[in-house]
Order: structure tokens, then sequence, then C-alpha cells
């Protein structure tokens, strides 16, 4: 007998520490429901399952919809490398979405009634669809991966004349399902703090989503490279790192020009819970990382670009909080702090997600060489990028 | 006709016969404790506050004319029916809240200790309406505080009320352009935002609007992403084929 254990790591037993905890939570929330499993209450209905596992989850799949519309709407050819990891992470990050609303949704098993049972008026609607769709669309997009992972070509031709409309609609889906995320919240005049509620906040959805989502792609790859082991695409995160300055500042102008206007800049001025939070969300979301990109110096090095990308990705992610629960507690009169159970269910799935992550790019070519880039979709023609790349063991 | 309920707090002696009734139409539990409970709840759809001496007051569904639980309802699990009554079919929902997020009154309440929970909520008993009769708080009140009938009679009785008494009275009907109108109306000496409503005139157009005017702009948002995004990836492949053929040309 000579049985292999797995080796012991660090890791390894905090992730089974995560799971263990996590399981009980889901046997607390499925056979004892969302009162003994939460703190959510009649006065505050949504938390942190909605607040980060939707909200957040979602935002930091928007690189892929941004890539695919650069690569394969807009020819960026120098991009095509990234397109597929970030592909990957978007449609992991759906599933997992998916699979958390079955914790929060309080009748899960009637997830798929929208199908049916319409109601177009509703953002929440929307967004049911938007999820269905573009899930399916990614996993259009993926299936050419996987079908030439075990050599089933033959299905490949007509995935490939279907690539277009694919793609498109799988940008178009992206980008509305981002805004209604956002829009759910303008139902909501008398209840989000005034330095959330606005009537643009569908447009700064998309807009952070969009700048969260490259974020998140550096930060990406970049871990990637130094974990499994390959080199660092260095022009295209800097490509991609001069574009998420141009969008910081767009959406830095653009939410300051709607505070100034609705005069609810004020708001920020006075010393309270909510405009502290508002200022760390403003400061670690846009000033310290615009501040620190219009330096040339910081653009132009991929290490200090990984650390503003993370600055940008937590600034965000504090934005969809304030705007789920920090906005929503002055007006419903109790104070949210997530129940443990809650935290550690949001911990497995992202764990859960990361270890996803990883089995997808063990056994799946997604990070490929550059010389032997191929569209996932579409047919184009091999990158033609030099192999300028930085090699993982030079950082 | 629609219907609606006219409360008018003056008249209230705090009984809680309303609370009562309540609870045996709707096959909710009703004790001393219960009663003394002062809010509404997953087992409880109206209460009388008590709380500012011998002013009372009833909370329970206001029966938005345009609600906004219903607008949001991603189901259509709510529904506003055309005799008033905003109602709930609890095999349509799928539990995500949202009504309870968004409505302004803060009415929808949720069966948080269950494994399979509801949505709970006055609907102004939708069964006794359609056979005519009054909902079963307004039939319980024995001074006439809760009152049913007619939308429009109710509106003429209250400003009947109000222009006999105007001293008496505060001289807005509250729910009646409150959110573009409710199916209660409620006439009070003091204003309600005392006991918990939002402020009289705070919102004095429907929400729903706020979302729907919104998702109008999808089908556009669908069409011109599409014809843009078609469009350029048309010029683009299309400059690819035409240099890939010209490269053959070329070198033949």
């Amino acid at each position: 007998m000579n049985i292999k254990f797995p080796k012991i790591t660090f890791w390894r037993v905090v992730f089974v520490i995560i799971m263990v905890a996590g399981i009980y939570s889901t046997y607390l929330r499925f056979f004892h429901g969302l009162g003994a499993s939460t703190n959510l209450s009649d006065q505050f209905a949504w938390g942190l399952w909605i607040g980060f596992d939707a909200l957040c989850g979602i935002m930091l799949t928007a690189g892929a919809f941004t890539l695919l519309a650069a690569v394969h709407v807009f020819n960026v050819e120098s991009w095509r490398p990234i397109v597929r990891p970030a592909l990957v992470t978007a449609f992991l990050g759906y599933l997992l979405e998916v699979f958390a609303l079955m914790f929060d949704l309080g009748k899960p098993y009637n997830i798929w009634h929208p199908l049916i049972m319409w109601n177009p008026r509703s953002p929440m609607f929307l967004i049911g669809w938007c999820v269905m769709v573009y899930t399916s669309v990614m996993a259009l997009e993926f299936l050419p991966v996987v079908l030439k992972r075990f050599n089933f070509t033959k299905p490949l031709r007509i995935i490939r004349m279907l690539a277009a409309p694919v793609v498109i609609t799988g940008v178009i889906m992206g980008v509305i399902h981002q805004s209604a995320l956002g829009s759910l919240y303008l139902i909501v005049p008398g209840k989000l703090y005034p330095l959330w509620y606005t009537p643009i906040l569908p447009v700064l959805f998309f807009i952070s989503a969009v700048a969260a989502g490259l974020a998140m792609t550096i930060f990406e790859s970049t871990m990637s490279a130094r974990h499994f082991n390959h080199s660092l695409e260095k022009p295209v995160i800097l490509s991609i790192g001069r574009v998420l300055t141009v969008v910081l500042i767009v959406y830095g102008v653009v939410r300051f020009h709607d505070l100034f206007k609705t005069g609810n800049i004020r708001y920020a001025l006075s010393f309270g819970y909510e405009s502290a939070m508002f200022w760390v969300e403003i400061m670690l979301a846009l000033f310290i990382p615009i501040a620190l990109l219009v330096v040339r110096k910081v653009r132009e090095n991929p290490i200090s670009l990984y650390f503003v990308s993370i600055l940008v990705v937590i600034g965000f992610v504090i934005n969809r909080l304030n705007v789920a629960v920090t906005g929503m507690e002055a007006s419903s009169g109790v104070h949210y702090v997530p129940r443990w159970t809650e935290v550690s269910v949001t911990l497995m799935i992202v764990s859960g997600g990361i270890l996803a992550f990883g089995l997808v790019v063990k056994y799946f070519p997604i990070f490929t060489h550059p010389h032997e880039h191929r569209a996932p979709v579409g047919g184009a023609k091999p990158a033609s990028m030099p192999p300028s790349v930085l090699p993982a063991t030079a950082r | 006709m629609p219907k609606a309920i006219l409360y008018d707090a003056t008249l209230c002696i705090d009984c809680k016969q309303c609370e009562a009734a309540c609870a045996e139409q709707n096959k909710n539990p009703y004790t001393d404790a219960i009663g003394k409970e002062q809010k509404t709840s997953d087992h409880k759809f109206t209460y009388v506050s008590d709380t500012h001496g011998d002013k009372y007051m009833r909370k329970l569904c206001m029966h938005c004319l345009d609600p906004t639980c219903v607008s949001v309802c991603p189901v259509g699990a709510l529904e506003k029916t055309k005799a008033g009554p905003v109602t709930y079919d609890e095999s349509k929902c799928m539990g995500c809240r949202y009504c309870m997020v968004a409505c302004p009154f803060n009415v929808p309440k949720y069966e948080w200790s269950k494994a399979i929970p509801r949505v709970r909520k006055c609907i102004m008993c939708p069964d006794r309406v359609a056979a005519g009769k009054p909902t079963a708080c307004a039939e319980a009140c024995p001074t006439g505080a809760t009152m049913f009938g007619d939308r429009d009679e109710l509106i003429a009785e209250a400003r009947k009320r109000i222009a006999a008494e105007p001293g008496k009275y505060v001289p807005t009907m509250y729910g009646l352009n409150e959110v573009g109108g409710t199916s209660v109306l409620i006439l009070s000496s003091v204003p309600v935002d005392q006991f918990g409503y939002p402020k009289a005139g705070r919102y004095n157009k429907p929400l729903p609007p706020l979302t729907a005017d919104m998702l109008e702009h999808v089908p556009q948002v669908v069409t011109i992403g599409w014809a843009v995004l078609g469009g350029v990836w048309w010029i683009t492949n299309r400059r690819d084929i035409v240099s890939d053929a010209e490269k053959k040309d070329v070198k033949p």
C-alpha cells in the first residue's frame, strides 16, 4: 500500500478550513434559513451576498467584455494573449455568481422563473436575463478551447461562423448587465445616501466596472505569471495600464461633475460615517491610483502597475459595498455587519473560484505561448506580437 | 371602481380590533404579546402605534396606485389588481427581496426563520373585496376610523371632514399624491412622519419610472450597440481579408 498524501502547505490548510466552515454555513443556510445564517433583517434585506458576491463579483469580470470588444471588434491585436484568461475569469465569475445566488435567494429553486415570468420593468429581471445570455455566450466562446483540447474539431467551424454575433452579443450583454446593477438602486432615492444616489448610477457602474475589470486583468496576469510560472506579457500589461489611467480619469470627471451638479458634494465635506467611507473609496479607487499612474515611471513598470491595480480593485470593491451597505444603513435605522456564516460562504465561493481558475489553467491552454496565439473564436490571424516578454523569474 | 381604505387617526381608540381581525383573516397568530408588538412583521401585517399618547396611527401596506414593489419584482409575483389590492403570489416568488429594498414605506416583510421563506404583507383581503365585502380591519373597526369603499368617494369624504373641522387635521390627506397616490388614505392631527412614514410630499411622483425609464433604453442600446460593434467588426475584418488577399497576390 502506497497512498500518496498531498503535501501539507499553509494555503492548503487555509483552504480546507475555509471549505469546512463554508460547508457548515451552507448547512445552516439551507436547513435553518436566512435568519439563522445571516444578519439580514426586515430593515436590511440585502447584505454581503448581494453587495460583495453579486455587485463586486460581476464588476471584477468586466475585463472580459472590455478585452473581447478591443481584440475581436476593434482589432487591438496586441491584447490578444490576455483575452483568454480574462474570459476564463468572467466565465467562472458568472458561474460562481449563480452559485452564490443560490444562497441569497429565499427560494433558489425558482431562479429560472424570469425565463417564463416576465416583468421587463424590473432591473432584476434584466439582470437575470443578462446572466443567462452572457453565461451562455461565454460558454460558446470558451467551447473551442475545450473542443481543441479533446481534438474534437468538427463543431469548431460552426462556432467560428457564429463568432462575430456571439462576441458582439456578449459585449452588449456585459455592458447592459454592469449598468443594470447600478439601475437596481435608482428605485431608492429616499434610502440610498446622496453621496451614492444619482440618476447616472448605471453609467457610473459601467465605467467603474471597465476600470476595475482592467485593473483585475493586470492583477491576475501578474499573479498567474508568478504562480503558474509562465512569462508575463509586459507590453500588454503596460498598454492596459495606460488605458486604465484614461478610464479612471473619465470616471473621476463624470463622478465629481455629477456630485457638484447635484450639490451632493456637500455631504462629502461633513464629518460622519458616510463621508469617511466615501473618501476611503475615492482615495483608493481614484486619487491615489491616478496620482501614481500619471507618473511615467510608475505607469511603465509592471510591478508598480500591479500594486496600483490592487488599489483600484479594492477601491471599487469598497464603492460597491458603499452603495449596497454603507449608503443604505442610515435610512434603514440599523447597522449591518455580516454574520460569520455570510463571510464564510463568500470566502468559500472565492476560494472555490481561485481553485477552479487554477485547474482550468492547468488543464487547458489558457496562457499560450505568444507565438502560438490563436483566437479563441473568430479565426482571425495569429497575433503578430514581438516575443518581448518578461520572464516570470525576473521579478 | 378601485377600492381603498380611509384611516382617520382622530377616530382611532387603539382597541386593536383591526390587528386581531387581520391576524384571523390571514391565519396569523394573535396573542397579547403580539398585540404589544409595535411593528409589522411576517406574522403581523398591521399595527396601531400607541407611542404618542392619545394620538394613534395605523401602519399597513399602502397599496400604491403604481406600486414600487410590483415594478421591481423580476417575476411578477406582486400584482396590483384592478380592484385596488396589491397581491402576492408565493409560487412565483424566487426570494430576491428586491421588493423589500425598494418599497418606500418598508412594507414587505420576510420569513427569516423559515427554510423556505415567503414575503409577507397586507394584501387588502382580495377575496373579501372580490366578494363585495370590506376588508377584515374595516369591518372590525368599532369607531369607523378605518373605512372601506371606493377611492373617489373616500377622498370626497376625507375632504369633507377636513373642510368641516379645518383645525383638527393636518390639511393634506396622506396617500392622495404620495408616490402618485395610494389606496390607503390617512387623515391625522399630527404629521404622519412622526410615526415612521416618509414625510408628506417626500415622494410626489410614482417611483417605478426611475428604473423603468432607464430600462426602456435597453432595446436602443442593443440595436445601436449591434450596429456600431457589427459595423466596426465588419470594417476591421474586411481590412484583414483584403490585406491577406493582397499579400497572396504579391507573391504567388
